[in-house]
């Protein structure tokens, strides 16, 4: 189940954040452990559409409207979890884990290490991450690597609906906490302009995309250009663009913990050229980490010095131009393609 | 209502608890001389002794059952023996040994025991949240087991506590809800960090029942548990009670406590093990053999569990890259 999506082929085509709630609905079908909870997940349907139907067909005592009390109520997904129940618990914006990072790396991500195995914590912590729409510094963040960087969560970033279910399924059939993180730019939204990748051909039927694989979208043998979540959506538009002049291989991470490195690593002594493209902070983060790999395998394998689009150091700006200068844009990915190729 | 064969049981938990946490430093002091390193030794790390609070931990327990669950503070030793934790797997966590609760990986702040349900938390309030999805687990479940969260008086001015109370009571949940008052938050008095005298007012801003227990009395604190607990099991809903308590020794071994001044004294004096003994002498439920020989039983069960620890092999280095994942 891990071929690429073809987004014409089949009869259905979903936006992600449908393939997400119908992914939590088959599970909570076959587990009644599992249950639903956050700010305005029951209703409303999520924010940004993760938890869209659920209630209607669960009800509030298994998808559950939550009071603005992140630390309480992720803190009760632990507890939850720590007695054997599969909480999906959703944070809205990853820019709120400032109010409630202690539950999550202290608690969520430590409890299992510090019981020497024998406390398991089956939870998922999905939430919103990402720009472009002008929600400046306080709403726009991706900070995967943030969560990355502590030991003991997983981190999983889809960049198409397929994917999204796929890998939704196996993070709440994962005994370990799971970050989740979707993009509002691949959630195809009725509010918000999207990409045609946003909607894409979905099965009906159950399925899992193992967490920990990378895909590769689009192989190439020019140059390797690695990404996650929206970036990924962005580096296809381009890679189809330049179909005939340079032939691009386009690796999608599909989760930050664990990184797939031999997937890079292969396809990098193939191409011998590297770009990267991520909307996470640039520094000490997740293309830096990316590099190293490199790095400490063989550097000799670069024939060109690494080309990284990534988000500038700066906090996320509002106004369009001031953001738009910041963000991974298809116009900077093509010119870090051609720069990769001059050398 | 405490019966007197319950008193007597109360005062053997609590003499096991004091002649276990006086072994532990004991040997933690041991070997850190002449220069005395936090680090060195066999028992290394910070340790925070729980002398003095051993009726709260009693008082409650016995209230408690196996599948009851409690979430704990960085001062969790009373709790955990008084819960039922294995008293030598404890042991041989907190001496960092490969037999321990968590073969060494949590030590004394972060004990976990799922048969007990038991486990503690380094960080102040985090713990009580997490009491609150135990809760609701069992609720959804529909047990009538319930879960404990205890913390000390300082935990209650920081944002954890608030939101637990909150949710526990917004979702009518089995929660207990315990403040060890013993009136210092490290060298910081409850008078310069919290503004009432009775924290457990702070419970109707959440719609739930609650109280203040003085005089650290065990008995007293057993009857306010068993309320509370009996409350729980019947669908009744979350309580708080704020237990005030005293803390004997320092926040952590080696704090030489120069800010508790003549409190300190007066604190020692209010040790409730001699008091609560006093009181059974007197009514006639103790005699000074029956003492001695529930504090040699109490002796012979600590050294034992202490020479399990000391015998047993520490953990394999690579270990350490061991359970970051399931």
């Amino acid at each position: 189940m891990t071929a690429p999506v073809d987004v014409e082929a089949g009869a259905r085509r979903v936006t992600t954040a449908k393939a997400i709630s119908e992914a939590i609905a088959q599970e909570m079908r076959a587990n009644p452990e599992v249950f639903v909870m956050g700010e305005d997940v029951g209703p409303y349907g999520g924010i940004f559409g993760s938890t869209g139907g659920l209630f209607e067909e669960f009800g509030a005592t298994r998808v559950i409207d939550t009071p603005i009390s992140e630390t309480g109520f992720i803190g009760a997904g632990i507890g939850a979890a720590v007695e054997g129940m599969r909480p999906v618990v959703e944070l809205m914006f990853v820019d709120f884990l400032g109010v409630c990072f202690d539950q999550i790396y202290n608690h969520m991500a430590k409890i299992h290490y510090e019981s020497g195995g024998n406390v398991k914590v089956p939870m998922v912590l999905m939430m919103a991450v990402g720009g472009g729409y002008s929600d400046a510094a306080q709403h726009s963040q991706c900070l995967w690597a943030t969560f990355a960087h502590m030991p003991g969560m997983k981190v999983v970033a889809p960049s198409n609906p397929y994917d999204a279910k796929g890998l939704m399924a196996s993070a709440i059939k994962d005994d370990n906490p799971v970050i989740f993180m979707f993009h509002k730019g691949v959630m195809g939204l009725p509010w918000m302009a999207k990409n045609p990748r946003s909607i894409g051909a979905v099965p009906e039927e159950e399925y899992t995309v193992p967490i920990g694989k990378a895909a590769i979208p689009h192989p190439g043998t020019d140059v390797t250009v690695v990404s996650v979540s929206m970036s990924v959506q962005h580096c296809l538009d381009v890679a189809e663009k330049l179909e005939g002049t340079t032939s691009v291989e386009v690796i999608d991470l599909r989760s930050i913990v664990p990184l797939d490195r031999e997937a890079i690593l292969a396809s990098v002594a193939k191409t011998g050229r590297l770009v990267i493209v991520d909307e996470d902070y640039r520094s000490f983060g997740l293309s830096g980490e990316i590099v190293a790999t490199i790095a400490d395998k063989d550097p000799s394998m670069l024939k060109v010095p690494v080309q990284r689009v990534a988000y500038p150091d700066i906090p996320v700006p509002y106004a369009r131009v001031l953001e738009y200068e910041a963000l991974p844009t298809r116009d900077k990915i093509e010119a870090a393609i051609a720069a990769a190729m001059k050398g | 209502m405490v019966d007197n064969d319950m008193r007597v049981d109360f005062y053997k938990e609590m003499v096991r608890i004091r002649t276990y946490e006086a072994a532990l430093q004991r040997d933690y002091h041991a070997d850190k001389a002449p220069a005395w390193d936090i680090g060195a030794g066999l028992i290394p790390g910070e340790m925070h002794l729980s002398a003095g609070q051993e009726p709260v931990a009693v008082g409650l327990c016995a209230n408690l059952e196996q599948g009851d669950a409690i979430t704990g503070p960085h001062r969790p030793h009373h709790l955990a023996l008084a819960k039922g934790v294995d008293m030598k797997a404890m042991t041989a966590e907190i001496f960092g040994r490969d037999t321990g609760l968590s073969h060494g990986k949590g030590g004394h702040m972060h004990l976990f025991d799922p048969s007990q349900h038991f486990s503690c938390s380094g960080i102040i309030a985090q713990g009580m949240p997490v009491a609150v999805g135990q809760a609701l687990a069992f609720s959804r479940r529909g047990t009538a087991n319930v879960a404990v969260a205890v913390a000390g008086e300082g935990a209650a001015n920081q944002g954890g506590f608030h939101e637990a109370l909150n949710l526990a009571s917004m979702w009518k949940l089995p929660v207990i809800f315990i403040i060890e008052d013993n009136d210092w938050a490290i060298s910081v008095n409850r008078e310069t960090a919290t503004p009432i005298k009775d924290g457990s007012l702070r419970a109707s801003a959440y719609g739930m029942p609650s109280a203040r227990i003085e005089g650290n009395d065990v008995d007293a604190i057993y009857d306010a548990c068993r309320t509370a607990v009996e409350r729980a099991r019947a669908g009744g809903g979350p309580t708080l009670l704020e237990i005030h308590t005293v803390r004997l020794w320092g926040h952590f071994e080696g704090d030489a406590q120069a800010y508790r001044g003549d409190e300190l004294a007066a604190a020692t004096e209010n040790d409730p093990i001699p008091l609560y003994e006093k009181r059974l002498l007197a009514a006639g439920l103790l005699t000074e053999d029956s003492i001695g020989s529930i504090k040699a039983q109490a002796e012979e069960e600590v050294e034992a569990a202490i020479a399990y620890a000391k015998a047993s092999p520490e953990p394999k280095p690579s270990d350490a890259y061991l359970h970051v994942f399931a």
